[in-house]
């Protein structure tokens, strides 16, 4: 296979290294937006009033069986015709935040109902406050069964991004095609763009790994 | 009976078509030691579960102080309680759990410093001096910056015990507090529950399969079956001469397990 260096690394990398910063940028913004969304979600979906809670659930379940391109798309043609123009990467946020709100709302039910029933009442016999019982006791036993789920969240979102070269964003595939289309070398980039997932990959397992060791409580005592 | 402190008034609790408490009538003097007994599923959890508002009562008014606890006055008639009225209530009366439930993200001086401060609006300078004055009591100063894991059962409950005095109730209520602790650590445990019941005016309500335990360190005994007490008195009457043939079937069934 005839590989060149010189042009991996005097064209392609160059090239394809701002596409990665736009791949890092809209996964970690949309990460965060769909945790924020997935909050809000849950609580909606725990919440009293049942139409709410119904709203909720079937948001969750109408995103589960929806193709993200379909989102992006969606978000895309249809937002400027609504009169709300975003630069593209923002489109992109908001398509990614927006369709990973519903898993994000999930594993953070998920969280909530590890903790035993018996915090919840020896908060509430301890004449805790609700909201404080929520802050103090329950939450920050929530957060450690939170993260090995969140975590294939992000790496997940990463490799979603892709798709977002569906409608122009430059992310790394992206930029990679354009510069096979200009050099017809398809080698060195997409090999590029492998390299990198692989890279940034191995970067959130590692990131993830030292976040749980910092916030379960009980792997630092050794339950 | 001179101060009533606690009593349960017609009390009914149903769990669908099964009655838990059947009208149950009982009343505690105050600084008097009542000890439940009774065969499992006789209703002696969710007595002490009502009495906390931890469970809604289906029928009949609960009491504490003269003042009705699931039920609230309001121009002239009875009606339910609110959370804030429960909320109110609640400062009178403290739990201690089977299973402990300390919070584990905490250590056991934060366990016991932590609630006042955030429940009562204590101040957390005072609230920690209280809480290490009451580790020391319940004899865990040493282990005050340990957390709950890395505790033996008897230091646990211990140290829940503690954390349930921090909030200074007047009410202490235990359910089987010794029956999740291995035999050897039991003792740790009575022992912290004798002193509070002889050398302190609290009012308490136990639940407990420790025959022996409850005779000592209670006024009385209450013998439960089917959501009503079949029998109480005095423990040495209740516990040698038992008048009702399902108390001596029980008590009989108790002393042959152990
Ligand atoms: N949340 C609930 N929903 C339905 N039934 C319940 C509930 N809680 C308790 N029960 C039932 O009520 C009955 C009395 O329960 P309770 O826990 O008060 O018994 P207990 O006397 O404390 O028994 P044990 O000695 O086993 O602790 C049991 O038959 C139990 O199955
Ligand atoms: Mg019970």
């Amino acid at each position: 296979m005839d590989w060149r260096w010189d042009f991996t690394f005097e064209t392609v990398i160059p090239r394809i290294l701002p596409g990665l910063w736009v791949t890092v940028e809209v996964t970690v913004l949309s990460f965060f937006l769909a945790l924020f969304l997935g909050l809000f979600l849950m609580l909606a979906k725990r919440s009293k009033i049942s139409f709410l809670a119904f709203l909720a659930a079937e948001f969750i379940e109408f995103m589960r069986g929806m193709p993200l391109v379909v989102v992006i798309f969606f978000l895309f043609f249809v937002l400027p015709m609504a009169g709300i123009y975003l630069p593209p990467i923002w489109t992109g946020v908001l398509a990614m935040g927006v369709y990973n709100s519903a898993p994000a709302a999930e594993i953070l039910r998920g969280g909530l109902q590890a903790v035993p029933k018996g915090q919840w009442e020896a908060a509430y016999v301890l004449n805790y406050p609700p909201h404080q019982a929520f802050r103090r006791i329950i939450l920050p036993q929530a957060v450690g069964p939170v993260i090995p789920g969140l975590g294939n969240l992000l790496i997940l979102a990463f490799k979603e991004t892709p798709l977002l070269s569906f409608v122009a964003i430059p992310e790394m595939l992206d930029t990679a095609k354009r510069i096979a289309s200009e050099t017809y070398r398809f080698t060195e980039p997409l090999t590029v763009v492998g390299v990198l997932f692989l890279i940034l990959s191995l970067v959130s397992a590692v990131f993830i790994k030292i976040v749980e060791r910092h916030m379960i409580p009980e792997m630092r005592h050794g339950r | 009976m001179a101060d009533e402190k606690i009593r349960f008034e017609a009390v009914s609790k149903r769990y669908g078509s099964l009655t838990v408490l059947d009208q149950l009538d009982l009343s505690i003097g105050a600084g008097e030691v009542v000890s439940i007994i009774g065969p499992s599923g006789s209703g002696k959890t969710t007595v002490l579960r009502c009495l906390m508002t931890l469970e809604p009562v289906d029928d009949g008014v609960i009491w504490i102080d003269g003042i009705p606890l699931n039920k609230e006055l309001r121009s002239g008639a009875l009606i339910e309680a609110s959370p804030a009225h429960l909320r109110r209530m609640r400062t009178k009366l403290g739990m201690v759990f089977q299973n402990f439930n300390l919070f584990p993200h905490m250590t056991i001086l934060q366990n016991c410093s932590e609630p006042p401060v955030y429940a009562l609006g204590a101040k957390p300078t005072e609230a920690r001096s209280r809480a290490v004055d009451l580790l020391k009591m319940v004899g865990m100063e040493s282990k005050q910056d340990h957390y709950p894991a890395q505790l033996s059962g008897g230091q646990q409950q211990r140290a829940a015990i503690a954390r349930t005095l921090a909030m200074q109730p007047e009410i202490l209520v235990f359910d089987e507090p010794t029956s999740a602790l291995d035999p050897e650590t039991i003792g740790e445990v009575t022992e912290v529950i004798r002193a509070l019941a002889t050398k302190h005016s609290y009012t308490m309500l136990l639940v407990t399969h420790q025959i022996d335990f409850a005779r000592d360190i209670s006024d009385r005994i209450c013998f439960f079956d089917k959501g009503r007490i079949v029998e109480q008195g005095p423990p040495d009457a209740v516990i040698d001469s038992p008048k009702e043939t399902r108390t001596q079937q029980f008590l009989r069934k108790v002393a042959k397990a152990r």
